[in-house]
């Protein structure tokens, strides 16, 4: 009489098992497998994250083929400007540089949008020009060179 | 004899319960004022923990970083999804502060009022801020946004469900839902990017380097120096999120 379980407590048991063991079960499939190995999260997605392409090479990749630029560059306020700033992303280009050219911005708009005068900017952070002013008419690069923007061409 | 069991059994359970209580709450003291003051930083010590900074003095809104993030993300061009974007704070002398961010500052600035009316005026970039307590982490019911062991806040666009929790949650609106993927969408710090070792996008084309990201457990770091030497601030302090972007030069009136 001591280990006697009624009939309704067995069957509870029996509908719990079952229902544990199904939950276990479709867990299991459902759950992806890397699901947890860091934290709350599927593990693989760092790689699909990190899989993505690039589209910017870095200015490493512009300086294996293009060395005087460099050295141009590196004699000039716009030294510590990247390549792909005023370029544009230039992946593409690295890697099929018959097919893929580079942008060249020749506009006088597009050298404003750094050089512009603008109270927001602080005058120490950038030379300011006044476009209104400035040589009307004219663009940037026929006086100055982008890449050594202070020795002027004649 | 009966009465004596009694008394001292019950002495007995008072002193535990007690020193249980005491313990409790003293140990849930001390370990809430140790994660006010320290984000928390992940253990797996081999690998970088990110950290951002943002020179407010040096930013000159030409826009080059929330353009490059767009071709570099595929984002699209549509002006109103962002990973990255910039505003314009203009403060007056009459006290009002106006704030443009027209297309994210893509197509750049106008001065917003004449140079005598201004009293203050200055460019504020904003991204993600890679929280290291994100609320937006937290809500989603999935599991398809989390912290990656170097501190950066990503999506699992694969098992996001698109219920848009995460972007009420961030309280610097810094996440969009996709509008072909209908899924959620944010910064990465160009998590593709640092593991190949490049700086990401927006840091790769920023013209005065005003952005800077770099490793904050490495206490010689470019960062931790810059840190160290400046005063800087996050934006909402008070809601605790642990973000890592700190920003120079930062201005009351930034909201």
């Amino acid at each position: 009489m001591k280990f006697y379980i009624p009939p309704q407590i067995t069957r509870l048991a029996l509908a719990f098992a079952i229902f544990i063991s199904l939950f276990l079960v479709l867990r299991h499939f459902l759950v992806p497998k890397t699901f947890g190995v860091y934290g709350h999260y599927r593990a693989a997605s760092l790689i699909d994250n990190a899989q993505l392409e690039i589209h910017y090479s870095g200015q490493q990749a512009c300086f294996v083929c293009h060395q005087d630029i460099e050295d141009k560059k590196a004699q000039d306020v716009h030294s510590d400007i990247h390549c792909e700033t005023c370029h544009g992303p230039g992946e593409k280009h690295v890697v099929n540089s018959k097919v893929e050219k580079i942008l060249k911005p020749t506009g006088r708009e597009f050298c404003g949008s750094c050089h512009a005068l603008n109270a927001a900017k602080l005058k120490s952070a950038i030379f300011q020009i006044d476009l209104k002013k400035h040589n009307i008419g004219k663009n940037c690069i026929e006086c100055h060179n982008p890449h050594q923007p202070w020795e002027m061409k004649k | 004899m009966g009465n004596e069991k009694v008394v001292s059994s019950r002495r007995k359970f008072l002193k535990t319960a007690v020193t249980l209580a005491g313990a409790t709450i003293g140990y849930s003291w001390l370990k809430s004022s140790q994660v006010l003051l320290h984000a928390a930083e992940p253990k797996d010590e081999s690998l970088p923990w990110y950290g951002i900074v943002i020179d407010i003095q040096k930013c000159i809104g030409c826009g080059n970083c929330a353009k490059a993030c767009k071709n570099e993300n595929d984002v699209p061009k549509e002006p109103f999804f962002f990973r990255t974007w910039i505003e314009q704070y203009t403060v007056k002398n009459d006290g009002s502060v106006d704030i443009v961010s027209p297309n994210g500052g893509i197509d750049g600035f106008e001065q917003r009022a004449p140079a005598e009316d201004i009293f203050k005026s200055f460019f504020v970039p904003k991204m993600c801020n890679h929280c290291s307590k994100s609320p937006c982490t937290q809500v989603c019911p999935v599991g398809a946004t989390y912290e990656s062991p170097e501190g950066v806040v990503l999506i699992d666009e694969k098992y996001c469900i698109g219920c848009r929790y995460c972007v009420q949650a961030c309280p610097y609106g810094c996440r969009f839902i996709h509008p072909v993927k209908k899924v959620a969408n944010k910064c990465t710090l160009c998590y593709h990017r640092l593991k190949k070792g490049l700086a990401p996008a927006c840091m790769e084309v920023c013209p005065t380097g005003a952005r800077m990201y770099g490793n904050l457990r490495d206490k010689n770091s470019e960062i931790v120096k810059f840190l160290k030497e400046h005063t800087t601030q996050v934006l909402r302090p008070h809601l605790n999120t642990g973000s890592k972007l700190y920003y120079n030069a930062l201005s009351s009136e930034v909201r």
